[in-house]
């Protein structure tokens, strides 16, 4: 099976990759997947509580490459935008931007739902949820 | 310009073939081409001489008389063969096989195809070694019981089962013993008729041969075994196994077989020489650990877990320049894990985070040298990335965390 090359620039030179403190109160944390089904994908953001923009995402991932590449262009999505645009973003625009063969999707929902369940942790902390 | 290395540690898989085997084959694809079934010219005769000299070429390499080799596309259906063959043939006497589960698919999925049909398995659970519990063996044979089939040497983590003890149990109940001995032959001395095996299955292609011929050693005598041929034809093989048989592949299958028996020793002393130290040096990673027995284990084979690390995300870290398994599978549907580890007893996780490293006779000690280096980068690539890995270095009981399904 042959990767496209964003996926193996991502695999290879993965952005974002780190740490933030899960205490602050700017900061909310998405832990999914499980080690026993061969995916966990940890991803955070720091919004700005004024502007409400996001302005750090961080990530790490235990997974296959399609996993891996998935989370890192999700960080990399997520910079800059609000937590309305951020929770916008849909699996399949990883798909198509990575060229995820069909067996790959669901690396591709596991990032989505990082990335809902970070926002879900930020608005949960912040009082903000709907 | 590409100076990428192709480095080939995926023996378990299939072999290249040797250049004599080779050699020895071009003449019957060619201007030696006749049917070795074709008994009136010439043409027949020199065909059915170099089959009839491969087959003392293999049976010398398992101990067994020519007449005893069935011939047949390969280890699969010499399993299928074998199996459904006994199974049938013997239907008066019993219905039930016992068989292991860590078996190769072959006979995994024969069986459960036999079970639709009535007969009843057993499938018999490992050891944490991956070696058979012999007093459950025994345990498990009953009075309709026809047939044990357990494999030689596994093809994931390469422990060799204990074949003699095997045979005297099945000797003493007077049960048929079948052996799918596909990773065996060829790699270290299988001797049939003196382990008290009556059925075995093996390939070329796992012995440096070509693909798409194997066969099935079938004992004649004490006790003679018969088959039911799974195939309607002309009635080659002493009926066992209809079709023209694959004149070529039999001739490299013999001088595979040939150049097996006489370099087995040597070959066998050196990659196990260059296993170990590939080996041994992966283990002083952190958090790394041998799957399957390391004292009763083919020469050539390591399987490994790195914890805290994804296998097919390792394997992308080098797999353009070195070719290994992994035993997850993160490309099924299913999501499942090896179900050879996992009958270890492995938890999936470390199932997931294993590599198949399996050497052969064209590896050299400077394949091991960039195998070694490599695969270091790639875990430590990996665990920079891995939150298992950040949790299990901040002492986070990796057990005690509820994880989302998906």
């Amino acid at each position: 099976m042959a990767y496209s090359d964003k996926l193996l620039d991502h695999y290879n030179n993965p952005r974002n990759v780190g740490t933030l403190d899960k205490s602050k109160k700017t900061v909310g944390t998405g832990l999914v997947g499980a080690p026993e089904c061969g995916d966990v994908m940890r991803l955070q953001i720091e919004v700005d509580d004024e502007t409400g923009i996001i302005q750090e995402a961080k990530f790490k991932t235990f997974g296959c490459g399609s996993a891996i590449a998935s989370s890192s262009l999700a960080t990399e999505w997520l910079k800059g935008k609000s937590l309305e645009e951020a929770s916008k973003i849909d699996n399949m625009d990883i798909v198509e931007e990575l060229e995820l063969p069909p067996v790959k999707i669901h690396c591709s929902v596991l990032a989505e739902d990082a990335i809902k369940s970070a926002i879900k942790d930020y608005q949960e902390k912040n009082g903000l949820e709907k | 310009m590409s100076n990428k290395r192709h480095i080939y540690l995926d023996n378990n898989s299939t072999t290249p073939m040797d250049p004599r085997v080779l050699e020895a084959m071009l003449p019957y694809f060619t201007e030696k081409f006749g049917n070795s079934a074709s008994r009136n010219h010439p043409f027949g005769w020199v065909a059915e001489e170099a089959v009839d000299y491969a087959r003392e070429q293999i049976a010398k390499l398992i101990g067994a008389d020519s007449r005893e080799i069935i011939f047949t596309s390969g280890a699969t259906e010499a399993d299928n063969l074998g199996i459904k063959g006994v199974v049938d043939m013997y239907k008066r006497k019993g219905n039930h096989v016992i068989t292991l589960e860590t078996e190769h698919k072959a006979v995994l999925d024969t069986c459960r195809a036999l079970e639709k049909e009535g007969t009843e398995v057993t499938y018999l659970k490992v050891q944490r070694n991956g070696l058979v519990d012999l007093a459950a063996l025994e345990a498990a044979i009953k009075p309709t019981t026809v047939l044990v089939s357990i494999m030689f040497a596994n093809n994931e983590i390469g422990v060799i089962q204990p074949m003699k003890e095997i045979g005297e149990i099945c000797a003493k109940h007077k049960v048929l013993l079948m052996s799918d001995a596909t990773q065996a032959v060829g790699k270290i001395p299988v001797n049939a008729r003196e382990l008290g095996i009556h059925l075995m299955a093996f390939t070329g292609h796992k012995m440096y041969g070509p693909k798409g011929v194997g066969a099935l050693y079938v004992s004649r005598k004490s006790p003679r075994v018969k088959v039911t041929a799974q195939m309607d034809g002309g009635g080659h093989e002493r009926g066992m196994r209809s079709g023209t048989l694959n004149v070529p592949g039999i001739v490299g299958f013999g001088a595979a077989a040939e150049i097996a028996r006489l370099e087995m020793k040597e070959e066998a002393e050196r990659l196990s020489k260059m296993r170990d130290r590939l080996e041994t040096t992966l283990l002083q990673l952190e958090e790394t650990e041998v799957n399957g027995s390391i004292e009763s284990r083919m020469p050539h084979v390591t399987n490994i877990s790195f914890k805290f690390v994804e296998g097919e995300g390792l394997m992308m870290k080098f797999n353009q320049e070195i070719a290994v398994s992994s035993g997850s599978a993160c490309t099924s549907a299913s999501l499942e894990p090896s179900y050879v580890l996992k009958a270890l007893g492995l938890e999936d996780e470390l199932a997931h985070s294993s590599l198949r490293l399996s050497l052969g006779r064209f590896t050299k000690e400077e394949d091991i040298d960039y195998a070694i280096e490599k695969i270091t980068e790639g875990v430590n690539h990996m665990r920079h990335l891995s939150p298992l890995w950040e949790m299990h270095k901040d002492g986070i009981d990796l057990a005690s965390v509820e994880w989302s399904d998906h």
